[in-house]
Order: C-alpha cells, then sequence, then structure tokens
C-alpha cells in the first residue's frame, strides 16, 4: 500500500521527465504539458484544502491571479529577477489568502464555498480594473521572469523542467503536510470538528495556516502560468478557473496531492484534445463533468486503487 | 476539605422562553465519582455542554480549580485538563485507533504547528497514545481504524482518548448508553478504577451502575438541582422518589 | 455629482436590486429547503433572457413573449430537476457545485451554439418604451419603473405565497428543519420539484424583465449568480425576508459605489488615479460590505436555521 502511494507520482514524475525526449519536445507538446504542470501544481494546492482539510474553496483561481498579477505589477515596474518576483509574488497570494480566509473559515459549508466564490469575484472584478495594466484586454510582459539576470526561463527545455521540479517540490511539501503534526490536525477537524476542539485544538488557525500555504503554492503556479504565456488576463480569475480547478481536484479523487495532479493533467489533456475536435467542445465537457460526479466516486486515483 | 476541581455556581441557560438550566451549583472534587442522574429533558446534557464549552451560560460562574472558565472556549478548557465523552460517540473515524489516542497526547505536548516528520512516526506520541489504549484494554486494536470499532470499542475509544489528554477532570456523558452487559461492566470497572487518579462527573442512565459507582449523586429535574448526597441518601429522598425514581417503579 | 443624478443612481440601484431579488429568491428557497447549492441557477436567469427575446421576436409581442417566457422556463426548471439535481440531493456540497458547474459549462456553451455569439436584442414594448417624469427636469425610463413595479409585485406575491399559504408553510418549515416535514408524511420530492420549478420560474422571469435593457449573451448569468449568493449569504440562507432586504442593500451598494466611488476618490487623489482606485474599490464594495456582515453575523441578517 505504502510503496503505492508513492509508486504513481514517481511514474508520473518519471514520464514528465523523459517526455520531451520521446517525441513531446516541440512547442506545442511542451506548452500543453507545462500548462498541465502548473495546474497540476494550482490542483496539489486545492487538495489541500479540499482533501486534506475539507475546506470547498470555489474562490482559488484568485490564488493564481494573484501571482500572476504581481509578476505583471513588478514587470511594469520593470523589476523581473526571479529572486525578487517568486517571493513577492507568493509572499501576496499568502497574504491574499491570509486575508480573505480570516473571514471565510469563521463560516463552513455553503457558506464558505459561497464566500470563497464571492472574494474570488472580488479579485477578478478588481484585476479588470486596473486600466493601467490592461484591464479587461490583459497584459503582455516585456519578457519571461529572468534568473540571475539570464533569461534562461525562456529557454522551451529550462522552463518544463523548472515547472517540473516546482512541481515535484509543491508535492512533497503537501506531502509532508499531511503526514506531519499540523496535517493530522488539519484532517482530525476535517473528520469531526467537535472531537478536535475537544482534545483541545482550535481548528481555525490550523485551517487558516493551511488555506496560507494553499494560498502560497496557488501564487506560485500563477508565476508559473504568466512566464508560460508572457501574458496576464482576468480571465485567469474568472470563477469558471476556479471550478475548473475544484474539478481537477475530484477528478483525480482526493485521496492525496497526486490524485490532484493526475486529475489536472487528465483535465488539459481531454481539455485540449476536445477543442480540437469541435469549437463547442463544452457542450461533451459539461455532461462528462456531470457523469463523472454520478459516478466516478472515488476519482481516477480511487480507480487505480481498487485494481 | 480542598478546594473542589470544578464548582458551578447559579448557571443558568435558557432557550427562548424555556429554562433548561436554573441556577445549578454543585462540586467535584478529587477523587470522587459525581453522577448526576434526571429524567430525560431534565437538563443534563445542556449542563455538560456548557461546563465543557459547547453552549455558554446566561449566568452563573464555572470554576476550575479556582480558575474562573466561564468565558473560555472549549479547546483552551480542554487543554486546561477538562476532557470529556459525549452521548453519541464521537470519534475521528477514518483514523486508527492509535492515532485518535494520539492526537490527544499531540494537544498537550508541544506545538502542533510542525508542518514536516512524520506524526506517525513520533514514539513518544504513539508510546503515551498506547499507555492510554492499554488502560481501557484496546491495545490490541490500536492499528484498527476507528470507524470499523464495535459500539462497545468504540465507547472504549473514547474513554483511552479522554485519557490520552492527562485530564483533571473527566465529564462522562451516558458511557455506558448502547453497551451490552459485559462490555458495560468491563466499563464500569475500568471507571472504578480510574476514580482516585481524577474527578469524573458521570451522566448516566444505567441506575445500578450509578448507585454502585457514584460517591455522590445529583439528580436535576426541570432544570433545577433538587438533591445531592450520597447514594444511601439519594435513595432515601422522598423528593427524588417522586421526581424521578417513582417513575421506574 | 448632484442630488438629481444621485437619485436616479439610487432608482437603478432598486431597479437592480428588485431583480436581484428575483434571482435570490429561488435560490435560497432551493438552499433552504433542500439542502442543495445550485450554482446553475444564473444560467437559468441567461436562459429565461434567451426564450424572451426567442419568444418576442418569434410572436413580434413583447407581451407574449414574456408570457410565453414563464412556462418554457418552469419546463426547463423541471427538466434539469429529472436529469441531474434530483441525483444529487442526497451528495454532498461538493458533488452538487461540481455537477450543476457542469451544467453551466453545457448551457452557456448550448446557447451559443444554438444562437450564436453575439448578443441578442429584446424589443422594448411602445407601452413602456418612453420616460416618466419622476422630478423636476429628471426623465426616468418607463421600463425601469414598470421592472421596480412588476418586482415589488412578485415581491408581495412571493411573500403571500411563503407567509399565509399551505404550501409555503410546508416551505418554511422545511427550510428550518427538513427531517420534520417529511416526517409529517409530506412528499418531500414533490415539495422539492416544486420548489425547485419555481425558483427557475422566477430566474427565466428576471432574466425576461431584464433583457430588453441588457444585452442578451452567454454568461450573463454567472455574475448575477454570484451576486446572488452574496445575497444570500448576507440575507441569511433560507429567508425569503432577508433575500429581499439583501438585494435592495447589494442593489444599491453596486449601483451607488460604481457612480460615487471615482468622484469620492477625487477628494483625496488626482483625477487619473481616482479613477482607477475609485473603480477598484467600486468593485470591491459589495465583498467587502458582505465580509463586514459577515464578520458581525457569520449566519447573516435573518438566519432561517437555528
Amino acid at each position: 500500500m505504502r510503496w503505492r502511494d508513492a509508486a504513481v507520482p514517481l511514474a508520473i514524475f518519471a514520464a514528465l521527465a523523459v517526455a520531451p525526449f520521446i517525441g513531446f519536445g516541440q512547442g506545442y507538446s511542451l506548452t500543453l504539458l507545462s500548462r498541465g504542470m502548473i495546474f497540476g501544481m494550482a490542483a496539489i494546492s486545492l487538495s489541500l484544502l479540499v482533501g486534506g482539510g475539507g475546506l470547498i474553496s470555489l474562490g482559488h483561481a484568485a490564488m493564481l491571479g494573484v501571482g500572476a498579477y504581481a509578476v505583471v505589477v513588478l514587470d511594469h515596474a520593470r523589476i523581473t529577477e526571479a529572486w525578487m518576483v517568486v517571493p513577492i509574488a507568493v509572499l501576496a497570494a499568502a497574504g491574499f489568502a491570509t486575508l480573505t480566509g480570516a473571514i471565510a473559515i469563521r463560516t463552513s459549508g455553503v457558506h464558505f464555498i459561497m464566500i470563497t466564490l464571492a472574494f474570488g469575484q472580488m479579485a477578478f472584478f478588481t484585476a479588470s480594473s486596473l486600466s493601467i495594466y490592461g484591464g479587461d484586454d490583459g497584459y503582455t510582459l516585456y519578457g519571461r521572469t529572468t534568473l540571475f539576470g539570464t533569461r534562461a526561463l525562456e529557454g522551451r527545455l529550462f522552463f518544463h523542467f523548472t515547472c517540473l521540479a516546482l512541481l515535484i517540490g509543491c508535492w512533497a511539501l503537501v506531502q509532508a503536510l499531511l503526514n506531519s503534526r499540523f496535517g493530522r490536525v488539519l484532517q482530525a477537524a476535517r473528520e469531526n470538528e467537535t472531537r478536535t476542539r475537544a482534545v483541545g485544538f482550535e481548528p481555525y488557525r490550523y485551517r487558516l495556516v493551511a488555506y496560507a500555504i494553499a494560498g502560497a503554492i496557488g501564487g506560485l503556479a500563477g508565476v508559473l502560468l504568466a512566464n508560460g504565456t508572457e501574458f496576464v488576463a482576468p480571465s485567469y480569475l474568472t470563477w469558471q478557473r476556479s471550478g475548473d480547478l475544484l474539478f481537477m481536484v475530484i477528478l483525480g479523487g482526493v485521496g492525496g496531492p497526486h490524485g490532484a495532479l493526475m486529475g489536472a493533467l487528465a483535465f488539459i489533456l481531454i481539455e485540449d484534445w476536445l477543442a480540437k475536435l469541435t469549437e463547442h467542445w463544452r457542450l461533451i465537457f459539461g455532461p462528462v463533468l456531470i457523469l463523472c460526479v454520478f459516478f466516478l466516486r472515488g476519482g481516477i486515483a480511487g480507480v487505480l486503487r481498487r485494481d | 476539605m480542598t478546594e473542589p476541581l470544578l464548582e458551578l455556581r447559579g448557571l443558568r441557560k435558557s432557550f427562548g422562553g424555556l429554562v433548561v438550566t436554573d441556577g445549578v451549583s454543585l462540586d467535584l472534587r478529587q477523587g470522587e465519582i459525581h453522577a448526576l442522574i434526571g429524567p430525560n429533558g431534565a437538563g443534563k446534557t445542556t449542563l455538560i455542554h456548557q461546563i465543557s464549552g459547547t453552549l455558554a451560560p446566561d449566568a452563573g460562574v464555572i470554576l476550575f480549580a479556582g480558575r474562573d472558565f466561564t468565558r473560555l472556549s472549549m479547546a483552551k478548557r480542554a487543554r486546561a485538563g477538562l476532557a470529556r465523552s459525549f452521548q453519541i460517540t464521537s470519534i475521528v473515524p477514518a483514523f486508527s485507533a492509535l492515532e485518535n489516542a494520539a492526537l490527544a497526547v499531540q494537544a498537550r505536548s508541544g506545538s502542533s504547528f510542525r508542518f514536516f516528520g512524520r506524526a506517525n512516526g513520533e514514539t513518544a506520541l504513539n508510546d503515551q497514545a498506547m499507555e492510554a489504549l492499554a488502560e481501557v484494554g484496546l491495545e490490541r486494536r490500536a492499528g484498527v481504524p476507528a470507524a470499523t470499532l464495535s459500539h462497545g470499542e468504540k465507547r472504549q475509544l473514547e474513554l483511552a482518548i479522554a485519557l490520552a489528554m492527562r485530564p483533571r477532570v473527566l465529564l462522562l456523558d451516558e458511557p455506558l448508553a448502547g453497551t451490552g452487559a459485559e462490555e458495560a461492566e468491563r466499563l464500569m470497572r475500568i471507571l472504578g478504577d480510574l476514580r482516585a487518579r481524577f474527578g469524573i462527573l458521570l451522566i448516566e442512565h444505567d441506575m445500578p451502575a450509578v448507585f454502585a459507582l457514584a460517591d455522590r449523586i445529583s439528580v436535576l429535574a426541570q432544570g433545577r438541582l433538587i438533591a445531592t448526597g450520597t447514594p444511601g441518601e439519594i435513595r432515601a429522598n422522598a423528593v427524588v422518589r417522586d421526581a424521578y425514581l417513582g417513575e421506574e417503579a | 455629482m448632484n442630488t438629481t443624478l444621485l437619485f436616479v443612481q439610487a432608482l437603478n440601484g432598486l431597479q437592480f436590486g428588485i431583480l436581484l431579488f428575483l434571482v435570490a429568491a429561488g435560490l435560497t428557497l432551493v438552499f433552504g429547503v433542500m439542502d442543495f447549492i445550485n450554482l446553475a441557477h444564473g444560467v437559468q436567469y441567461m436562459l429565461g433572457a434567451y426564450l424572451g427575446a426567442f419568444f418576442a421576436a418569434m410572436t413580434g409581442s413583447f407581451w407574449l413573449g414574456l408570457l410565453l417566457t414563464l412556462p418554457a422556463a418552469l419546463g426547463f426548471g423541471l427538466l434539469l430537476e429529472f436529469l441531474v439535481f434530483r441525483h444529487l440531493y442526497e451528495r454532498d456540497h461538493l458533488s452538487q457545485v461540481l455537477a450543476t458547474f457542469g451544467v453551466i459549462l453545457f448551457l452557456n456553451q448550448g446557447v451559443k451554439a444554438v444562437f450564436g455569439t453575439a448578443p441578442m436584442q429584446m424589443p422594448m414594448p411602445d407601452l413602456l418604451s418612453g420616460g416618466v417624469t419622476v422630478m423636476d427636469g429628471l426623465l426616468y425610463p418607463t421600463y425601469r419603473i414598470a421592472i421596480l413595479a412588476v418586482g415589488l409585485a412578485t415581491a408581495g406575491l412571493l411573500w403571500f405565497l411563503v407567509e399565509r399559504t399551505r404550501v409555503g408553510m410546508l416551505v418554511r418549515a422545511g427550510a428550518s428543519n427538513a427531517p420534520m416535514v417529511s416526517a409529517l408524511g409530506v412528499d418531500i420530492r414533490r415539495l422539492f420539484m416544486l420548489v425547485f420549478g419555481f425558483g427557475a420560474m422566477l430566474a427565466g422571469f428576471a432574466g425576461a424583465l431584464a433583457a430588453p435593457i441588457l444585452s442578451v449573451e452567454p454568461g450573463m448569468g454567472d455574475n448575477l449568480l454570484i451576486l446572488a449568493f452574496v445575497v444570500i449569504v448576507i440575507g441569511g440562507i433560507g429567508s425569503v425576508r432577508g433575500a429581499f432586504i439583501a438585494a435592495l442593500l447589494v442593489g444599491l451598494v453596486e449601483t451607488l459605489g460604481r457612480g460615487l466611488m471615482p468622484d469620492l476618490m477625487r477628494l483625496f487623489l488626482d483625477p487619473s488615479a481616482a479613477r482607477q482606485t475609485g473603480a477598484a474599490l467600486a468593485s470591491m464594495l459589495v465583498y467587502i460590505v458582505m465580509a463586514a456582515i459577515l464578520t458581525f453575523r457569520p449566519a447573516g441578517l435573518f438566519p432561517a436555521r437555528r
């Protein structure tokens, strides 16, 4: 059981590592793969909330958005060095998560879903109203973030492996969190809040910290997303994007962070495939989502575990 | 007489127009089992909720070893040494029995804002959790997911969680409810053994068990305390007979 | 900014609030009675606008269009209930969120496939296309006043249905204690269907009403849905009265905020910065109000559940 929990994610990472050398090295495939990895990171961070803390956030796209817009703001001020950009973006996302989470986590259940949705929408409208950063039309970066002054991130393979390294880092971090003392309290509070209080924990604090950490990882994914496309628009923050992220987590199964990763990769690939098939691919995608909810209860990870 | 571990003074609580706790004052001393009995709807569980911090009283004071507890959160009360079990078993179903107890150990040993290191691998936590399981005779079931334990075992586990907190006071809300005769007897024996180490406030419907275990008994009827005394005194009390015991006969 | 303009903004805010109420009322009842979170409620508003525009174009009459929209919206609501929602009542909120999200994706794309991506127009009826002098030198569009009046009448009707009829009594009881209602021997499934269809019809009605003053386009229900969520969270889930008051509040805050914020900011900042921050603040204002209310009343202004 144990080795299998690690075997599936390791196999995915290995596949992503060799993919550029076995026929997926062209620009299109690499872009698609990095997109999958970036959303994989975002989905992993959301799985910490949903799977770990039972916190169903419908506003997680805002975390990516804050990270991406931090890159924009710094780019506009001609600050592009990664050692500045990444910490600032991550802290900004964590800060946004802490502020909104402090209010949202006071509530639970449906209230929590709706409030995270509302805060996400607030971020969306704020981004739309920032006309110096292009408003609704978005903002094209002068260039990718630089690394020690070099333009290394513009190399396709370098970017691919940067995404992969950070993805593995995020996965390992979330996995470690879930196994730690902190994760134990978080999961106990999800399963039985009263019992957790009755032995002496205040679930609020643990949930808020988890929310901030998930926000930080989301912000990091946002930095990569901005760099991958060299363009940032409010459409990154739509609540539909938050819904997509939630679907990725559920599609993969909430069994662990690698489930969310599989869900994200599957989602991006299916989306790409359907979009090539027809302009109206959402007509297929919507019902697929509904059918997944009806029938695929354990997610992809659940199916893999069953055999 | 030493200072009581737990003392309630003039506790009042009402929901709308209904007074469910009506000026209740009682105390609990170290080393005793103080049973709280009364007909259904007398307000026993509401009282436990106020002591443990689930509900805030409208008036009155709760003192814990002399310290004012009235407005403290449930978690703070727990860390100060107040453990409770619930009328309807409350455990973490997805955790193993050992993890359930280890969670309680963790709450009193160091910070839980530790993000690295496997909590499952901390021997200090596991050893003390195992000790608590052993005290209720559940050590052989340590690795079993709590959800799959039998009803009686879950009641034992809940007691083990309370013990793992190393509390000074145990609030037990019908620990024998729904257990079979054999399990009930075992739980009673465990409670009797624990008496010396804690103060135990016990709510229980099983009258023979109450009269066998308790050092003192308080009788609650319609939110009001109508008598407190030794089992012998309570048995002889005419008011109690009328209000409660008479019902059973 | 003078008082006339302020007055117009306030009227616009109330009118927007009324539309919001028609959408939020169905949402809060569906949630209150069924403990069911329906993201697809917003697309039912959009569908109402499309149906209204479509029927109006087909029959050449606004009135017939509006009239035909009601049964059509009801039918769509019941169809969705039958196909999707009824399989979700027993599931957790997460499943409900995702499946109804799937419904949104499908229907938003569906109207694109059927009606094209270009916005549609619903003609305004001649009777209501003029303006009314509401105060000296101020001509306010008759149609917007009509929306206000119809909305208030609908709110009154809803109040009567919920407070004074047997079904309404069951709905209210269901909102605070569903198991009890079902223990009384009421067919809870039938009640669910009824509330659901009624909510869908209200949302569709609001969509058709708003169609002549908005452009009818895919996704138009999504933003309204989120504001409707804000409304029911502020008002207290399950409470129609709370939804009414919160809807007017949100409508006013949203409209007045957008009108006034940039001017207000000009007191502190230079004009271009004022426009920027004013616009940004205005778009955040509703959510800030929500956050403030929830900080003091986590269950909303009029919580129906105890």
